[in-house]
């Protein structure tokens, strides 16, 4: 009988990496139960087997994974301070710039790029703490999508069922994290491309206030609205990597002068003393039952005792539809002239549609937006927090054009944001919290006041811990 | 018969914004331009004052 062939692995790994946290992974790394290459190539192997079924990852970077994660191990041999996130696997949207490859931003159109010279900034400080980028995600063409389908790509498709949509735009990161390929993920959000993924795909999900993480050498789409954030499979993955990616940039414009506010050390003050509402009027109407029970869950669990009205939430959709459209339109106008034929058509036809709309309407939602943001801070001096849900239905079908919406059948591309368009319009810190329904999950908004993403995590710490909201584990065949 | 004043709107726009809109695509110009400018309406129907401000650079 053969001797039994060495492990090609250079170590065993110590952790479940497949469901471990960036902070568990991390931790083992660090007391050195585990080696960062072993992690890597661990989450490198999965990426090769789920990635076929799930199609999250665009591109892989093995070599460079496998050179950081050796760079860690050297660092660790020497009895070197190791980063909080030591050997964690993370990846990224393809909107953001990773040194040696075009910045596709799901398009045919970007391919021809060149490639880019630096990391988008949020990738080099997740490395700085010892994180491993091992590759870039699918995504709505130039993230104007909440379904996760790509027609050069193809679709990401959804961990917990494969024939049903991720959400976009950021359909990629949510399938990655929630198909256990990377504890740890980036995404964008303009108008609920984190959240929409988070809820269809079972993930914790952080869009930051606007503002807050830079979006410097990230590829743009509405330059007002657009914000990064992480995804996650524990609300302490995001506090620890939020954490870590704050703190003022002078490449983005928009990004504060702020110093950073940690909120790693707030999230084990639990709930006492926090006044949480739940929105009402708009934000369930239309809401399917699944929405509805999700939100009536996390309501009781968190104590959330009144009811808000976030005022005029319908116009304030309106308005965002229309910057987005507009300022889309004005990003692309070039390639809409010269490289019409190489768009998604879905997002060609809305971008033409933009761009004849009269600069006077735009300025109208520009005015409104300010008015809105001005009434909806009112709501935050009697509460701390507002919960919605954080979209209409749990993941409709891939391919699926309509759905039924308090009875008007509409069409399922933009409506899924139904409920994130009014609160990224005025640029609100939300974290979304998955809800483990079955067959799917599904996800509720916790939405702050601005520079307030502490209370929205640790109220997402608590509804974690005592087992409301938890990120799904999925059943996946070949991996 | 007369002609639907958002197909001329499209037309005369197409032309002079040089936006190479393709007969094939019209269609899908025309419902989402029909949508977006529904939107509008309902943001401009709202009574606000002179002195609304608006937010193009936006901060939270």
């Amino acid at each position: 009988m053969p001797s039994p062939r060495p492990s090609t692995r250079p170590d065993s790994v110590a952790v479940d990496t497949s469901w471990a946290t960036a902070g568990e992974i991390a931790a083992a790394v660090a007391s050195g139960k585990t080696s960062a290459l072993a992690v890597v190539e661990d989450a490198l192997a999965r990426i090769g087997e789920r990635n076929p079924l799930l199609n999250a990852f665009t591109a892989i970077t093995a070599e460079r994974a496998r050179a950081r994660a050796r760079a860690i191990d050297a660092a660790a041999a020497k009895k070197q301070t190791l980063g909080a996130l030591a050997g964690v696997p993370f990846a990224v949207k393809n909107l953001f710039d990773i040194s040696g490859l075009a910045t596709v931003a799901g398009s045919k159109i970007n391919r021809g790029l060149p490639p880019a010279k630096r990391d988008s900034v949020l990738i080099e400080r997740l490395e700085a703490a010892g994180a491993v980028l091992v590759g870039a995600l699918n995504m709505g063409e130039y993230a104007y999508d909440f379904t996760g389908e790509n027609v050069h790509d193809g679709p990401s498709r959804n961990p917990h069922d494969a024939t049903r949509m991720t959400g976009g735009s950021s359909g990629g990161s949510g399938g990655a994290v929630a198909g256990g390929m990377v504890p740890l993920a980036l995404g964008s959000d303009t108008n609920g491309s984190i959240r929409v993924p988070s809820s269809l795909c079972g993930t914790f999900g952080l869009k930051p206030t606007y503002g807050r993480l830079s979006r410097a050498r990230s590829f743009p789409f509405v330059a007002s609205l657009d914000h990064l954030g992480p995804f996650a499979r524990s609300a302490r993955d995001l506090a620890l990597s939020y954490d870590l990616m704050q703190g003022a940039d002078p490449d983005d414009a928009a990004c504060a002068d702020r110093p950073a506010e940690p909120t790693l050390s707030q999230l084990d003050r639990g709930l006492d003393g926090l006044r949480i509402a739940v929105a009402g009027g708009y934000f369930q109407k239309g809401a399917m039952p699944e929405a509805l029970a999700a939100l009536d869950l996390v309501a009781k669990a968190a104590g959330a005792r009144t009811e808000a009205e976030i005022p005029e939430a319908r116009r304030a959709r309106a308005a965002a539809y229309v910057i987005t459209t507009t300022e889309g339109a004005a990003l692309h106008l070039d390639r809409l002239r010269n490289r019409a034929h190489d768009f998604d058509p879905a997002v060609r036809d809305r971008l033409l549609a933009g761009a004849m709309i009269p600069a006077t309407l735009v300025t109208k939602a520009q005015m409104f937006r300010r008015w809105y943001r001005d009434r909806v801070l009112d709501l935050f001096r009697s509460c701390d927090a507002i919960l919605a849900p954080a979209t209409p239905c749990t993941a409709p079908k891939i391919g699926q054009q309509t759905f039924m919406l308090d009875g008007v059948e509409m069409p399922v591309r933009p409506n899924m944001g139904l409920y994130t368009q009014p609160i990224s319009f005025i640029g609100l810190p939300v974290v979304a919290v998955p809800v483990p329904l079955k067959p799917m999950p599904i996800a509720i908004q916790i939405i702050t006041a601005p520079w307030r993403e502490d209370i929205a995590l640790r109220i997402a710490h608590a509804l974690e811990k005592q087992g409301v909201c938890a990120a799904p584990r999925p059943q996946i065949a070949g991996g | 018969m007369a002609t639907d004043p958002l197909d001329d709107f499209i037309d005369a726009a197409a032309r002079a914004f040089r936006l190479p809109i393709e007969p094939d695509w019209k269609p899908a110009v025309k419902a989402n331009l029909d949508v977006t400018l529904k939107h509008a309406a309902l943001v401009a129907e709202f009574e606000l004052p002179d002195d609304a401000e608006p937010a193009p650079i936006y901060t939270a």
